[in-house]
């Protein structure tokens, strides 16, 4: 293709002012492994969509090349309108604004809570100590962990942490969010307090992009549900729609054992 | 008569010539040596190659091949008039650094994938990823191979010595060509390098317990 379609087909796309991440036509391989294939995804400003789908379809694979953890082989990638620049400074700036939750928690476990959100603000936005401190209280207090601000992640529990993940990532202000299976690691009891978060931030407006098995987050928050399998995008439907009546056999077969447990 | 009392003024210049040049090298080992395996896990190729081809030069090279490279090779081609001591501290500095950069790189190493996930993820840029987050949670793990590393260093430093650098293990030659016996010689300079080098373990054990405390 050359450069002058590129740039027209950006042009076509410019007046969806609305579209916060495009996905086009995107492929990546693992060694023989082809994880993504020919992905088109389309996320509007405030739209929740759930991704939903068997173990190894390359739904982590799929968050992860959004803020670019991953790299593709072919395709693009934009958020609000700015392809995904190359690893370096702007890719960072661009990281910022997309927030992650990740399966395991990640948080800097040499730092307290407190310091775990206030990080970001002081490094990499510039904000001054106070003002990161103010903002990093408010978001604990948000996520329901202020009492906690000054012990360490290991202290916490693994719901806990969890919401502390996602006051970190939500210190930055963040256009979208990105889940990877954020629930799974947690006792049962432990599930719905993080999810309770989430539902909240879904109805404050967030964009997120949820990979979960939580058919009950999935109906009450998603907008849409993009079943993979293989690497592919098999089904994109309303939760309702998707779970009590799925089009495509391999939907179909999936929700049937989810369904059993 | 007493050796030591006799020649304390050259036995303490060598005392002070080996601390010297075992701080100054052991500074730019470190210094060095983190930046290399900072390179050697970067994203950046060439500077991956770099910290690759660093550490096979200056690991693989005999030492005192490299005093050589530095005494006759260096100030020839390079910088001209840079007194014994300044050679000799970069020799030993960039030798070392290239075990320091394998010691930290097997630290970073340690510290598990998500940790600097996390940081990319909040937009930190690769050098904050690693100073900020990496590096702290590396630290632990890193300290008792330099402790060694450093003890290595201590004693390296004698070849320094063959390079007119007034250093401990110098005296023992001075001493003996001198005519004193071998044998009190040999123990006093084993006493000398016994201090620094409890001091090095000393000071590493104390850094240890430091971080146990702090978490
Ligand atoms: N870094 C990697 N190198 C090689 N293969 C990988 C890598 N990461 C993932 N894969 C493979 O790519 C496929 C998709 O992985 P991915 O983690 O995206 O799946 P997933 O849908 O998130 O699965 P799960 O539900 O188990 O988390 C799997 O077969 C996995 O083994
Ligand atoms: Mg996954």
């Amino acid at each position: 293709m050359s450069g002058v379609s590129v740039t027209k087909d950006a042009e076509d796309a410019a007046p969806a002012a609305n579209d916060l991440v495009v996905l086009s036509n995107v492929n990546k391989h693992f060694g023989a492994l082809h994880v993504l294939q020919d992905i088109d995804l389309t996320i509007a400003r405030g739209e929740v969509v759930v991704v939903i789908g068997p173990s190894g379809s390359g739904k982590s694979t799929l968050c992860r090349t959004i803020n670019r953890l991953e790299t593709v082989d072919s395709g693009a990638i934009s958020i609000d309108g700015k392809p995904l620049p190359q690893e370096g400074k702007e890719l960072a700036r661009l990281r910022a604004d997309v927030g992650m939750v990740f399966q395991s928690f990640n948080l800097f476990a040499h730092k307290t809570v407190l310091e775990n959100v206030m990080l970001g603000q002081i490094k990499v936005r510039k904000a001054d100590k106070k003002a990161a401190e103010e903002k990093a209280r408010t978001l604990l207090d948000r996520v329901g962990v202020g009492v906690q601000a000054d012990k360490y992640p290991a202290q916490l529990s693994g719901g806990q942490q969890q919401r502390v993940a996602i006051a970190r990532a939500l210190a930055m202000d963040p256009k979208v969010m990105l889940f990877d299976e954020p629930t799974s690691a947690l006792d049962p009891e432990m599930i719905n307090e993080v999810l309770e978060v989430m539902q909240q931030l879904a109805r404050d407006g967030m964009t997120m992009i949820v990979v979960t098995h939580e058919m009950g987050f999935a109906r009450s928050a998603a907008n849409r549900v993009v079943f993979m399998a293989d690497g592919k995008i098999v089904e994109e439907a309303a939760p309702e729609q998707f779970f009590s009546n799925p089009r495509s056999d391999r939907a179909k077969d999936f929700l049937s054992k989810i369904l059993h447990h | 008569m007493n050796v030591l009392l006799d020649n304390f003024p050259a036995f303490r210049d060598g005392f002070i010539g080996t601390v010297s040049i075992t701080a100054v090298s052991s500074l730019i080992a470190l210094v060095l040596g983190v930046v290399v395996a900072g390179f050697r896990v970067s994203p950046v190729p060439p500077l991956r190659y770099f910290g690759t081809a660093w550490v096979t030069l200056m690991r693989n090279t005999p030492l005192t091949l490299l005093f050589l490279i530095f005494f006759f090779v260096v100030p020839e081609i390079l910088f001209p008039g840079m007194s014994p001591f300044v050679l000799g501290s970069l020799a030993l500095g960039f030798y070392t650094s290239s075990f320091v950069c394998e010691a930290v790189r097997s630290g970073i190493n340690t510290v598990p994938l998500g940790q600097a996930e996390a940081a990319r993820s909040i937009g930190m840029t690769f050098a904050q990823t690693l100073q900020i987050v990496v590096l702290p949670q590396a630290t632990r793990t890193v300290i008792p191979p330099l402790s060694s590393i450093f003890i290595a260093l201590t004693k390296n430093s004698a070849i320094a010595g063959a390079f007119s650098n007034a250093e401990l293990f110098g005296w023992q030659k001075l001493m003996s060509d001198k005519g004193y016996d071998i044998v009190p010689v040999f123990i006093w300079v084993a006493i000398g390098y016994l201090i620094i080098t409890f001091t090095i373990s000393g000071l590493f054990r104390l850094l240890e317990r430091r971080m146990e405390v702090a978490r």
